[in-house]
């Protein structure tokens, strides 16, 4: 028995359709599980995503050729019938189902199992191999409940409203800070967004995906205009001249590296907020099981101790080299 | 310990010194005395003892948290702290225990006077009843080391602002032997004397490395010294006891034996600041020859005649019983060479002589002498300056030779922990040997983070093999690696260590063929080992 997916220094292939999935070098068809940049790449002659990944693939990459597909349709592509599950990882995100002869591969692309309140929630799919990214994947990551998040980062927001300082939190523009925005309250005072995310905001507005009410910053905006306001910023803009124009300001960033005290002291933030668009080391492990496979490969993370641990667990379990990034904690490593 | 705790986090998620001492003034006039007595002993390294052994917290943790060893170990690797890898990986806690700082170290102390399985129960049942950030902090009263970006300093300065008190006077009192056993808030802090305690030490005074001689006027108005590459100790003699401290505020009398001596020489009521050096014929020995009576507690008498000590003395702190530090250098150097000229050459203390010099050019070539000389440079000193407390700018400044260098090849990287989980961070260097690599020496620090996020993106995509947490990547980068001084070891396979290596810069221009050999480094050793 021949493999459903193989490993080719281009991306993962699938001979018996002839398409690659998330491919890192150009090629003929990628299948794309979502639009962030280590996994939606320029160059490719024809692309295939779901139909809610599309608009910000087009507002990222430009002028491509795009086939979309709603979640849940099987297509046939030479031997293989595929099809796109969700994710939970940002809004159109997916799991890729790839079955050649009854053999059933999925490959999970980024991935969360809790709900953030805006994304497709993440679907189990039954399959025989499973693909998993592993970004988290140390007992170390246990992300914060939904709701006290939410409360951590609205006092947060209300107390330095009151001290009469800027909130400015850091998060990446596509996923993460939409998830913020509709958790945040919005009765504490105005939102203001940094460009990239607004863009974001924009794309994601136009095609149905409700957001509250956001002001972009533009070069007159300071925080005399906007008091008690809170900025969502891209990692990069924190401690900018950008950032220095609203003033007395407390920074916060946005991320599963929060978790760990020495990662967060280096971002140098005032507060750090364990929210991530990855799944913990439970949601992996769930993940994982929920697929019944008995084959595993892990693609990027901790690979080599989330493997090892998985054939503790009794899977047949493999590290496999790709050029993912999962969620870097410095901003030249962000999910842009 | 929640008020423990909200400090601790206040401290953690603010880089602002202000916000920091705030935070500390506001514990230290809310918390009770015996909790504010435990914090300043805890943040200046003075921790309870160890009951427990950090072999018995790794295994319970995990044990708790149902993981097997070896992925606890992985934990603890990536995340580098024994009580933050504990507190994460245990499942949330089902209870709530209010006890105070100082109750729950009373609690610690009770344990150890139990039996292993009463201390493992006690153990989990504290975890089980604490949230995150106390249960890291309680876990860190077992394992030790509080270093969370509080120095002494920042202590003092918020002391200062609670008690009123000036700060040289409190950062005098919270140096030397006391613990919260043997002090109270009332001896510590609000007694009058700081030198009721005689084995007390002053706070030593260090200096900045020099950068230029610009803003240092007449050469004449300067004293000229060697930096010997010793141990930095006071000596004190009062009461008729004799006591050595090193600058971590270490008391490493027991270690030096052949120092007593001194009391028969020296008056009491002495302070001495010098370099405890290994001396053998007039001649410093290399600091490698130090090293073997460091870590050793007591001294077999074999050591005691391969690497005899000695204080060489830089400079007098109290004179009859007098605290002298505010009479000018010239004048306390006048009084250490009275002093020493008393004391028989057969007695273990020299006087640090002064260097000679007219020209900062004269200076520049004695400096270039240091390493022959087993010296790490210079040091210059104002002839009019008082003996401040720590490390300030002006007065005394370090003039170090500049490192031994040599260019190297990674082979293999590894992620760092703390603050650089997920950047490869910690390298293997190699030199030549003909067609082969010889790895020499681990370096982890002196990249940029910009260079340390590109070095960690080109080995991610060029892992060649992993063993464990190392990657093995292909032989192309080469690097300049700085470091201290080489000795020979037999453990290591190219028969060589280095001393405090670390990467001065990544020599993008150079190919592997260029980088050094395995000669090279032979010849080096020959030279300075």
């Amino acid at each position: 028995m021949t493999d459903v997916l193989t490993f080719t220094d281009r991306g993962i292939y699938c001979p018996a359709g002839d398409f690659y999935i998330d491919p890192w070098q150009p090629v003929d068809r990628a299948l794309i599980t979502h639009g962030h940049s280590d996994h939606a790449r320029p160059g490719m002659a024809r692309y295939l995503a779901t139909d809610a990944a599309a608009p910000v693939m087009r507002h990222r990459l430009g002028e491509i050729t795009l086939q979309t597909t709603p979640y849940g349709k099987t297509i046939r592509m030479g031997d293989a019938q595929v099809s796109f599950h969700p994710a939970g990882h940002v809004p159109g995100s997916a799991q890729i189902r790839v079955e050649v002869a009854g053999q059933v591969w999925v490959v999970s692309g980024d991935y969360k199992t809790v709900s953030d309140g805006l994304s497709e929630p993440f679907e189990p799919v039954t399959c025989h191999a499973f693909i998993t990214e592993c970004t988290f994947g140390l007992p170390i990551f246990r992300w914060t409940p939904e709701d006290v998040l939410t409360a951590q980062i609205n006092d947060w927001w209300a107390a330095n409203a009151a001290a009469g300082r800027t909130a400015i939190l850091g998060a990446y523009a596509l996923g993460k800070a939409q998830r913020l925005l509709t958790t945040v309250n919005p009765d504490i005072g105005p939102i203001l967004t940094h460009g990239a995310i607004e863009n974001t905001n924009e794309v994601l507005r136009a095609q149905g995906i409700a957001l509250p009410d956001t002001i972009r910053v533009t070069p007159e905006t300071t925080a005399k205009t906007h008091p008690g306001a809170l900025v969502l910023a891209t990692p990069s803009a924190l401690g900018t001249s950008w950032a220095r124009k609203f003033g007395p300001a407390s920074t916060a960033f946005a991320s599963g590296w929060m978790a760990l005290r020495g990662v967060r002291r280096r971002r140098a933030a005032d507060r750090g907020f364990v929210v991530s668009d990855h799944a913990d080391w439970d949601g992996l492990n769930a993940a994982i099981k929920a697929t019944g496979a008995t084959k595993v490969f892990a693609t990027h993370g901790y690979t080599g101790s989330f493997q090892r641990w998985l054939a503790d667990q009794g899977y047949d379990a493999h590290v496999v080299s790709t050029d993912y990034h999962g969620e870097g904690f410095d901003a030249e490593e962000a999910e842009a | 310990m929640r008020d423990f705790a909200t400090l601790f986090t206040r401290i953690d998620e603010s880089t602002k010194t202000t916000v920091k001492i705030a935070a500390l003034a506001d514990y230290f006039q809310t918390a009770t005395p015996e909790d504010r007595l435990w914090t300043i002993a805890l943040f200046t390294g003075r921790r309870p003892k160890r009951t427990i052994t950090a072999t018995r917290l790794r295994e319970w943790a995990a044990e708790v948290a149902g993981l097997p060893d070896w992925l606890f170990e992985d934990s603890y690797s990536i995340v580098g702290d024994l009580a933050e890898t504990i507190a994460l990986v245990l499942p949330p806690a089902t209870r709530q225990t209010d006890k105070s700082l100082a109750e729950w170290i009373s609690y610690i102390r009770q344990l150890s006077t139990l039996d292993d399985d009463a201390r493992k129960a006690g153990i989990l049942a504290a975890w089980n009843g604490l949230p995150h950030t106390e249960r890291f902090l309680f876990t860190k009263l077992l394992t030790g080391g509080f270093r969370i970006g509080v120095s002494a300093k920042l202590i003092t300065r918020a002391l200062a602002k609670a008690t009123g008190q000036d700060e040289p006077a409190l950062t005098h009192k919270l140096m030397g032997n006391w613990n919260p056993d043997t002090a109270t808030w009332e001896t510590l802090i609000d007694a009058d004397d700081p030198t009721a305690d005689l084995s007390r030490p002053y706070p030593f005074y260090l200096a900045y490395q020099l950068d230029s001689f610009d803003d240092l006027g007449a050469p004449s108005d300067w004293n000229a010294e060697r930096k010997w590459d010793g141990i930095r100790g006071q000596l004190i003699l009062r009461g008729g006891e004799h006591h050595l401290w090193s600058r971590g505020e270490d008391l490493m009398t027991a270690r030096f034996p052949e120092l007593a001596q001194l009391k028969d020489y020296l008056p009491d009521g002495t302070v001495i600041d010098g370099e405890v050096l290994a001396f053998q014929d007039e001649t410093p020995l290399s600091f490698n020859a130090l090293q073997k009576r460091i870590g050793r507690k007591t001294v077999p008498k074999k050591l005691l005649t391969e690497a005899p000590a000695i204080i060489m003395a830089y400079d007098l702190l109290e004179q009859d019983g007098k605290d002298i530090r505010d009479t000018p250098l010239a004048a306390r150097r006048a009084a250490l060479e009275q002093l020493v000229a008393k004391v028989p050459q057969t007695a273990p203390l020299r006087l640090s002589a002064s260097v000679t010099f007219e020209t900062w050019d004269d200076l520049a070539e004695a400096r270039d002498a240091s390493r022959s000389l087993n010296a790490e440079g210079l040091m210059l000193k104002r002839k009019d300056s008082p003996y401040l407390s720590g490390r300030k700018r002006g007065d005394w400044w370090k003039w170090k030779v500049d490192p031994l260098t040599i260019d190297a090849v990674m082979i293999y990287a590894q992620a760092g922990h703390g603050r650089r989980a997920n950047l490869f961070t910690d390298y293997t260097f190699a030199v030549r040997d003909g067609n082969e690599l010889v790895p020499f020496t681990k370096a982890y620090s002196g990249l940029t983070d910009a260079e340390f996020r590109e070095i960690t993106a080109w080995v991610r995509k060029n892992t060649l093999q992993r063993f464990g947490p190392v990657r093995q990547v292909p032989a192309e980068h080469v690097f300049e690696i700085a470091f201290e001084g080489i000795q020979e070891s037999p453990r290591h396979k190219s028969g060589v260590a280095l001393r405090f290596p670390r990467m001065l810069r990544w020599r993008k221009d150079k190919p592997v063929d260029e980088a050094n050999t395995l000669d090279d480094l032979k010849e080096m050793l020959a030279m300075y080992g």
